[in-house]
């Protein structure tokens, strides 16, 4: 492998991040990043969830037949989720209740099989797994950035902790409607790959 | 790559499966007894937002610590002490099912779509200098997709809503599952179960039209269905085969609460 294993994980936050380069995962980023407490969490669970599973895959990858492959690299993702899941009603009941959905929808989060099938499945271990933390840092930094903004000027709070006082509480900020509504991170999204193609040219693509 | 037999991807995916369901199984098994305290006290937190006492700042167990929990017998709506089960450990969503606690209901009494309701029911007494301020009562019923677990707390006079809460449900987030939002919860405030002749009145969602405001609650538009199942809940727990039997008890006895 041409790259080192800082590179393994740093590329794939800026040079190659999986919602800005590959636009994989949006699904899930439009959903939670409405509050930065969520988004820090279930980046913290697909993270956790990308590293292991493509670890689990590169490690067994000798042995997966080619016609079953999905199925495998599904079950896998799968049964890391439920974990995942599981420990978080344990620990974290409250974040769960609001979570548990999207907790779910990870197992079809693209970032997670793609990494399984573009990289495990031919990569040792260690460079699997690496990629996989990297990916999910890459994920994770972009909901925290869109959570960032959202929350502060949808809410007027980060992490839940206030900054600027709402018009509805008796303060003088008006909450700005639109960055509540999902649809929002779309823009949020949209400016965060502009900036990022912007300042390194080679993400453009070529038409 | 792998050097493929026809038997191959069959005994590799059963091996797979078998080590999967292990850790699945494992981990839901060992983290049972944690996950059951959480909602024990996600309970609490519920009985509590129903009756508007919650505070974020103080601990549940805290909070709890003025509510009296009872057991009441729900046909006769008296107040009963089981020899064999505390407050504490009755769990009402069992007896249900079981044959001696609970009793099954006839198409035209399931109202709410149960199919059994148990024979006794927790109440959660709120006391503020040694006199009852509120009741907590636990409900549930069916909506569209899943049943629909909750707590009214109505208010001394018997009638009027202080809060409503649910606290496990399944249906679809951002319809259905609005019966959550608190925004929603708070349109319940004030609003009056009984009318002047003691029947269940109150109406949930579709045209207000000449309905009194006191007996309407708003309802959540792209939730009809779930909110018509609220409605129903609230007919069949303040009906006769409900907490109307209590409630008439208590409202005999001047509201107050002995033994």
């Amino acid at each position: 492998m041409a790259e080192t294993k800082t590179e393994l994980i740093a590329r794939s936050i800026f040079r190659r991040n999986p919602i800005a380069l590959l636009v994989l995962g949006i699904c899930s980023a439009l959903a939670v990043t409405g509050q930065m407490a969520t988004a820090f969490v279930m980046s913290i669970c697909v993270i956790l969830v990308t590293g292991f599973s493509s670890l689990i895959i590169s490690i067994v990858r000798f042995q997966i037949p080619n016609s079953v492959r999905i199925g495998i690299q599904i079950t896998v993702i799968a049964t890391l989720v439920i974990m995942v899941d599981q420990f978080l009603k344990a620990f974290y009941y409250d974040l769960s209740k609001q979570l548990s959905i999207f907790v779910g929808l990870i197992i079809t989060n693209c970032i997670i099989m793609g990494r399984a099938e573009g990289y495990a499945m031919s990569n040792p271990p260690i460079p699997s797994f690496l990629d996989g933390i990297g990916n999910g840092l890459g994920y994770g930094f972009i909901l925290m950035t869109v959570a960032f903004i959202r929350e502060l000027l949808g809410f007027g709070s980060i992490f839940g902790m206030e900054v600027m006082k709402l018009t509805t509480n008796g303060g003088w900020y008006v909450q700005n409607g639109m960055l509540v509504l999902p649809a929002s991170a779309f823009f949020i999204i949209a400016l965060i790959i502009w900036i990022l193609r912007t300042l390194d040219p080679e993400q453009q693509e070529t038409d | 790559m792998v050097n493929i037999t026809a038997a191959k991807p069959f005994y590799s995916v059963l091996v797979l499966a078998f080590f999967c369901s292990l850790m699945v199984a494992g981990a839901a098994v060992g983290l049972r007894p944690l996950q059951e305290e959480n909602k024990a006290l996600d309970m609490k937190k519920n009985i509590l937002l129903a009756a508007n006492l919650y505070d974020s700042t103080k601990s549940t167990e805290q909070l709890f610590a003025n509510i009296e929990t009872r057991m009441i017998e729900l046909a006769s709506g008296e107040f009963v002490t089981l020899e064999n089960i505390s407050p504490q450990d009755f769990d009402q969503r069992k007896a249900a099912m079981t044959s001696e606690m609970g009793l099954s209901l006839g198409d035209d009494e399931d109202i709410a779509g149960i199919g059994r309701v148990e024979r006794y029911s927790l109440v959660y007494l709120v006391k503020s200098d040694d006199k009852l301020d509120q009741i907590v009562l636990p409900v549930r019923g069916k909506g569209l997709w899943s049943t629909l677990y909750g707590y009214i707390a109505i208010e001394e006079d018997l009638t009027t809503i202080n809060g409503i809460s649910f606290y496990e449900h399944g249906e679809t987030p951002g319809l259905g599952g609005e019966i959550e939002n608190p925004r929603w919860q708070a349109g319940w405030h004030d609003k009056k179960i009984y009318n002047e002749a003691d029947e269940e009145v109150i109406r949930i969602g579709g045209k207000m039209g000449d309905k009194a405001e006191e007996h309407y609650v708003d309802g959540i538009s792209g939730a009809t269905l779930t909110t018509d199942g609220v409605d129903d809940i609230i007919t069949f727990w303040f009906g006769e085969n409900g907490f109307k039997p209590f409630l008439s008890q208590l409202e005999a006895q001047g509201g107050k609460i002995d033994g």
